[in-house]
């Protein structure tokens, strides 16, 4: 099995735009998921009782049913009742109903990693509740939750490459392309693995990188 | 919509419609666990190589480690791809099932050769010594000493894993095995609704997912409790 | 012919220098103690003797014989004459009392499984813990776990036993049972060689008492000798020091 990558090589850029887009729906998926999560954490710390159970069975449900299904639902079920959606917009919404799950777990435990001692001691020494939440709570709050954010992160970022199974021109789209029309499927899906290992490695140095300068929060690399 | 509704629900579930999710729940079901399984096996071999100290062993140590680092980070639809085009163009021509067992099992031994090397790493350094002294080779280290402390690290977070790779085979759809998502695509060709058809597919996908989570979270609190020093 | 003979040893942690120019020797049935403060190599020195770190220069003869340190299987032959017991225990945490003891025996040397047995419970009755021999080492208190491991390490019929700092990570109250344990065993004639902080039981039980400092062997005699007529500067400092407790 003699391998050819230059045909492939030479459309470096092509899956760079794709790998570009990988990580658009990641962040974009990770951002709502983000807000959604936060909504969902606090809901479970402070709600009322049948919303915490509505919030537990969605995360429940979220997290132990495939992304793929999940997007299948939306992009094949939905228009039955008129709602149609773009092939971008239904993995977007679906990876960010799977994200909002895994990140309310995330932000949960970070919500319960807040040391009462310390804030009591705050509030005895006279600080106001947004400055309590300012300097205390949030700072560790962060270092605690950075870690398995990020690693949620590079998660979702392999997570998007399903979004080609619907026709979206994220990476492995776009290996898929021309693993067609070049026949050289080996050689393209190797490179778009090597591109996967590299996006997934910059990005897990670029958050350690934020997380001990801006969070203080210990990730190793490797 | 509800006449016709109930109607359609009687259809759906009819006995050969529910052999045919039946197939593809136990498809999925023997996929992931076979892919765990072999990944297990092999995952524990790639821990004990990282563990070794011996400077001959280096070379390996380097492959395992670079092992698990690569394949964590390639999704594994990827995977899947290259195993099935590999597979084609080195006429080996695996049968798709094989195909997606294969992909299973290499990301399985990377993810748990990492939980299974961590747990054996996370056996007191004493302990090593103790043996060491009283001339136990590495190998009696690790069979007498090192692997009965470290299973309890190990096991819990598993059953984790294996509920991560069920949800993974769900792409295997896509080379055309006949696992759960395919039945469902397969009812969806024959005109039942989509709302129906994937979410029975998704309360299915469920049942057999979270007997598994919680196991593997009730193991980990009664093992942790047991656990000593 | 000494049972055991050090030469000019020297050992380092990377570029750190641990042990320089110790130069000791130990008869058959010689109970040696080592004294000094922290950090003084007392410790490393034991675990260079028992293979745990390789030493850079110099030489260790065992009866007569010099030990390779690089080759694997003189190393082996070593240990199996040297049993060490540790001051963290360092019991198998997976296995009870018994099997702790008789695990190296039957396992490791091959030994008949029903002797290591009548064995085993012996020394464990010898220790004080014929009660406790199917308890995990995590139901035992420091002392206790102490105790086993001192039986662990006699149950491989060694010629030479080190003990390193074994009471320092006990509780006040469980020391002397260890301590006990240990003089019972120095009146059987075992070659033993002694890292410790008991002062007192040091002066009671040795033949030779040498105190180091900074990684060096600084003074050595009968115990008589070193706590009541040091004749070194550091030795008189470190003595005076101590005695005043």
């Amino acid at each position: 099995m003699t391998l050819h990558f230059e045909p492939i090589l030479q459309q470096w850029p092509y899956l760079l735009g794709g790998a570009w887009l990988s990580l658009q729906i990641a962040v974009l998926a990770f951002g709502f998921g983000m807000i959604i999560g936060l909504v969902c954490a606090s809901v479970l710390r402070y709600g009322p009782v049948f919303l915490r159970r509505v919030v537990r069975a969605y995360v429940i449900f979220a997290t132990n049913t495939p992304q793929l299904v999940q997007i299948f639902f939306l992009f094949f079920a939905l228009p039955e009742i008129g709602v149609t959606l773009s092939p971008f917009t239904a993995v977007l919404i679906g990876a960010t109903f799977n994200a909002g799950a895994y990140l309310c777990e995330i932000q949960r435990a970070g919500f319960n990693s807040v040391r009462l001692m310390e804030v009591e001691a705050a509030e005895v020494l006279g600080f106001s509740t947004p400055q309590i939440v300012r300097h205390v709570i949030l700072p560790h709050v962060l270092k605690v939750m950075f870690p398995p954010l990020s690693n949620q992160f590079i998660v979702m970022t392999l997570g998007t490459s399903m979004a080609s199974i619907f026709g979206v021109e994220e990476l492995t789209g776009r290996t898929y392309n021309l693993s067609s029309q070049t026949y050289l499927s080996v050689e393209a899906f190797s490179v778009a693995a090597v591109l996967y290992i590299a996006v997934t490695l910059i990005a897990t140095f670029a958050l350690a990188m934020i997380g001990r300068h801006v969070c203080r929060a210990k990730i190793k690399v490797f | 919509m509800f006449a016709s509704s109930q109607a359609e629900i009687a259809q759906l579930f009819s006995f050969y419609n529910l052999l045919l999710l039946a197939e593809g729940l136990a498809a999925t079901f023997v996929l992931s666990a076979l892919g765990c399984f072999a990944g297990f096996v092999a995952g524990f071999v790639v821990a004990i190589v990282r563990v070794t100290r011996s400077r001959a062993m280096a070379p390996l140590r380097a492959l395992a480690f670079a092992y698990c680092f690569l394949f964590r980070r390639i999704p594994f639809l990827v995977t899947l791809m290259l195993v099935f085009f590999a597979s084609q163009s080195s006429k080996a021509n695996l049968s798709t099932f094989a195909v997606a067992s294969l992909s299973v099992c290499l990301i399985a031994s990377a993810y748990l050769g990492e939980i299974i090397r961590s747990g054996l790493e996370s056996v007191h350094g004493n302990q090593w010594e103790a043996a060491q002294t009283m001339n136990f080779s590495t190998f009696e280290t690790l069979r007498f000493v090192i692997v009965p402390q470290a299973w309890r690290v190990v096991v819990p977070p598993t059953f984790g894993f294996f509920v991560m790779f069920i949800k993974d085979t769900a792409l295997a759809s896509q080379i055309g095995v006949m696992e759960l998502t395919s039945a469902g695509k397969v009812l969806t060709n024959k005109g039942f609704s989509s709302w129906l058809v994937y979410g029975t597919v998704l309360v299915l996908y469920f049942v057999m997912s979270y007997p598994l989570s919680r196991f593997g979270k009730r193991l980990e609190k009664k093992l942790a409790a047991t656990r000593n020093r | 012919m000494p049972q055991l003979e050090i030469v000019d040893l020297k050992a380092s942690y990377g570029p750190h220098t641990v042990l320089e120019r110790i130069n000791l020797s130990m008869e058959k049935g010689e109970i040696v103690s080592l004294i000094g403060p922290s950090g003084s190599g007392k410790s490393t020195l034991l675990r260079v003797l028992m293979g745990l770190l390789p030493p850079e220069h110099g030489s260790v003869r065992m009866n007569g014989n010099l030990v390779n340190y690089a080759d694997k299987a003189a190393v082996r032959a070593l240990r199996s004459e040297i049993a060490i017991v540790f001051q963290q225990y360092n019991l198998f945490q997976n296995m009870t009392v018994l099997d702790n003891v008789m695990i190296t025996p039957t396992k490791i040397k091959g030994w008949p499984r029903k002797q290591v047995e009548e064995d085993a419970i012996r020394l464990l009755t010898r220790v004080g813990l014929e009660h406790r021999l199917k308890a995990y080492p995590d139901e035992l208190s420091g002392g206790q776990q102490q105790r086993v491991a001192i039986a662990r390490a006699l149950a491989l019929k060694p010629n030479v036993l080190f003990l390193d700092e074994v009471t320092a990570a006990l509780d006040p109250e469980l020391v002397t049972e260890v301590l006990d344990t240990i003089r019972a065993l120095a009146s059987e004639g075992i070659t033993m060689f002694i890292v410790s902080h008991e002062m007192s039981f040091v002066r009671e039980v040795s033949s030779k008492v040498v105190f180091m400092a900074g990684g060096h062997v600084i003074e050595s005699g009968s115990p008589r000798q070193v706590f009541d007529a040091p004749q070194e500067a550091r030795t008189r400092e470190f003595v005076g020091k101590i005695l005043r407790h």
